[in-house]
């Protein structure tokens, strides 16, 4: 299993990176942490005629915290956000999340930008922009477009970019007053894709009663699920049914459909219960697992 | 195809070579620089036992072109002995007897030696958590698990 023969760029600059993938076109790929794009090119599942390394672009390396949230460069490795102390400072859903991606030595590498990028509907960072409605700014020679999240994610390993055009960063908003975020998911080992997962986002209100809730489901669909459940109060068994209700869960060789379904209901339940709890304690940290 | 000049720092020694741009990094150590203490077994991410250190972080030498490092600083499982002999990981292993055909034994040398740098005294759950990207298809996990422990001792005691 080895990559078929590629042409190789190596730019150190933003503007340079634009250039070559502007001349390869639809020829081209951008090869970030390679963790997705490697194990597709060693088994020749793709074979694009020019790769784009941005490796070397030290300025896509930048991550930026501050009142209104966290922006991710492009080269911002899952290691480098799953450490970083400001971003789970400003949105715990980060760290929660990224826990549970994959396993140190993939993290090492693997970029969260592209993770985005790469939309595999059982990853866990696109439900988190999904779940915050944060965005991703995409960047072409002379042209720049921030597009948001339910944008984004068009079908399974599937993002809404083009030809020539670099993903630079990715927008996660801040976690508010009164709310509180957990990750919760199934996997066959630790670090697998997950046959099912649900983050959870609860908002409480002066007296602490449920003011908004909302989850984002991954490994039940195309994309991730985004669903309100404001509606149910702090009934988290109730919003688990209409959960339930609204996902069709695919049978693949892990998982009957009907098992996943069953796994929604309670990583649901078990997200906004986790959520909620986080919510009504002052620092805001919920819990992954 | 051949062309790209480049050097690694390999167990703290320069390495030039010439590559071709999608020569794997775990390829270039073993068929251009004869370093086959490093393993290959699915070259797709998931086995582990290519694991190897970048500047000191565990990653997957299959899933990473050697041209990319240019520059940067590897250890193989042939640079984790001392000038006193084996690391203390190493003894663990051996001691506990933490491999049976070795296989995949690189792998977990290069994880379980980044692992502990991390975190010194890891609970039952954070040794299970930090191999479970790593497969052994012969020793079974128990003794694997124990010899983590078993380093971290080692570690303590020595420093
Ligand atoms: C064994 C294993 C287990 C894994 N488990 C999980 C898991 O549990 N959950 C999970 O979410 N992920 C998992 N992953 C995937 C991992 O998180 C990847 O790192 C991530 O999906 C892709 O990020 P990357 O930086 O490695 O991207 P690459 O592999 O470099 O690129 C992936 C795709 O995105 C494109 N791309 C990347 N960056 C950009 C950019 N800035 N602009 C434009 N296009 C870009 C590439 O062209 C390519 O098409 C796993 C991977 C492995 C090998
Ligand atoms: S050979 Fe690299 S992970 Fe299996
Ligand atoms: S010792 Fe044989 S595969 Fe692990």
């Amino acid at each position: 299993m080895k990559p078929a023969p590629f042409e190789y760029h190596a730019p150190r600059e933003v503007d340079a990176a634009l250039d070559a993938l502007a001349e390869a076109g639809a020829e081209g790929k951008v090869l970030a942490g390679g963790q997705s794009l490697i194990p597709m090119l060693n088994m020749r599942l793709a074979a694009p005629a020019h790769l784009v390394d941005i490796n070397r672009v030290s300025a896509l390396a930048a991550v930026e915290t501050t009142a209104r949230g966290v922006r991710v460069g492009a080269l911002a490795r899952h290691a480098q956000i799953f450490r970083s102390a400001p971003v789970a400072a400003v949105q715990p859903l980060l760290r929660q999340a990224l826990g549970l991606v994959a396993h140190p030595a993939i993290r090492s590498r693997g970029t969260v930008v592209g993770s985005l990028v790469h939309a595999d509907p059982a990853a866990e960072l696109p439900a988190v922009l999904a779940l915050l409605g944060g965005s991703v700014r995409l960047a072409a020679r002379g042209a720049e477009r921030e597009v948001a999240a339910r944008d984004f994610f068009v079908g399974p390993m599937e993002a809404a970019i083009r030809p020539g055009e670099l993903a630079v960063s990715a927008f996660f908003p801040a976690l508010g007053a009164r709310s509180g975020t957990a990750f919760a998911e199934v996997a066959r080992r630790h670090g697998d894709y997950a046959l099912a997962g649900v983050c959870a986002l609860v908002v409480l209100d002066e007296d602490l009663r449920v003011s908004a809730a909302r989850v984002a489901c991954i490994g039940v669909g195309p994309v991730p699920l985004v669903l309100d459940v404001s509606g149910h109060g702090a009934d988290w068994a109730s919003a688990a049914r209409a959960v339930q209700d609204e996902a069709e869960p695919e049978a693949d060789i892990h998982a009957t459909a009907e098992y996943r379904r069953h796994l929604l209901g309670v990583l649901t339940e078990r997200a906004l219960r986790a959520a909620a709890r986080s919510a009504g304690s002052d620092d805001g940290e919920g819990e992954g697992g | 195809m051949s062309g790209h000049e480049i050097t690694l720092v390999v167990n703290g020694v320069a390495r030039r070579v010439s590559v071709p741009a999608r020569r794997l990094l775990s390829d270039c150590l073993r068929h251009d620089l004869g370093l086959t203490g490093t393993h290959v077994g699915c070259e797709h991410g998931v086995c582990g036992c290519c694991t190897v250190l970048l500047d000191g972080e565990p990653v997957r030498s299959c899933l990473t072109f050697a041209v990319t490092v240019d520059g940067q600083e590897i250890t193989t499982v042939e640079g984790l002995a001392g000038p006193d002999g084996m690391s203390a990981v190493q003894r663990a292993f051996a001691e506990c007897h933490g491999l049976q055909c070795g296989f995949c034994t690189p792998g977990f040398l290069c994880t379980v030696t980044a692992l502990l740098r991390e975190n010194p005294a890891p609970t039952e759950e954070e040794v299970v958590e930090g191999v479970s990207g790593n497969l052994c298809r012969c020793t079974g996990y128990q003794n694997i698990i124990k010899a983590v422990h078993r380093a971290a001792d080692l570690m303590a005691e020595e420093s």
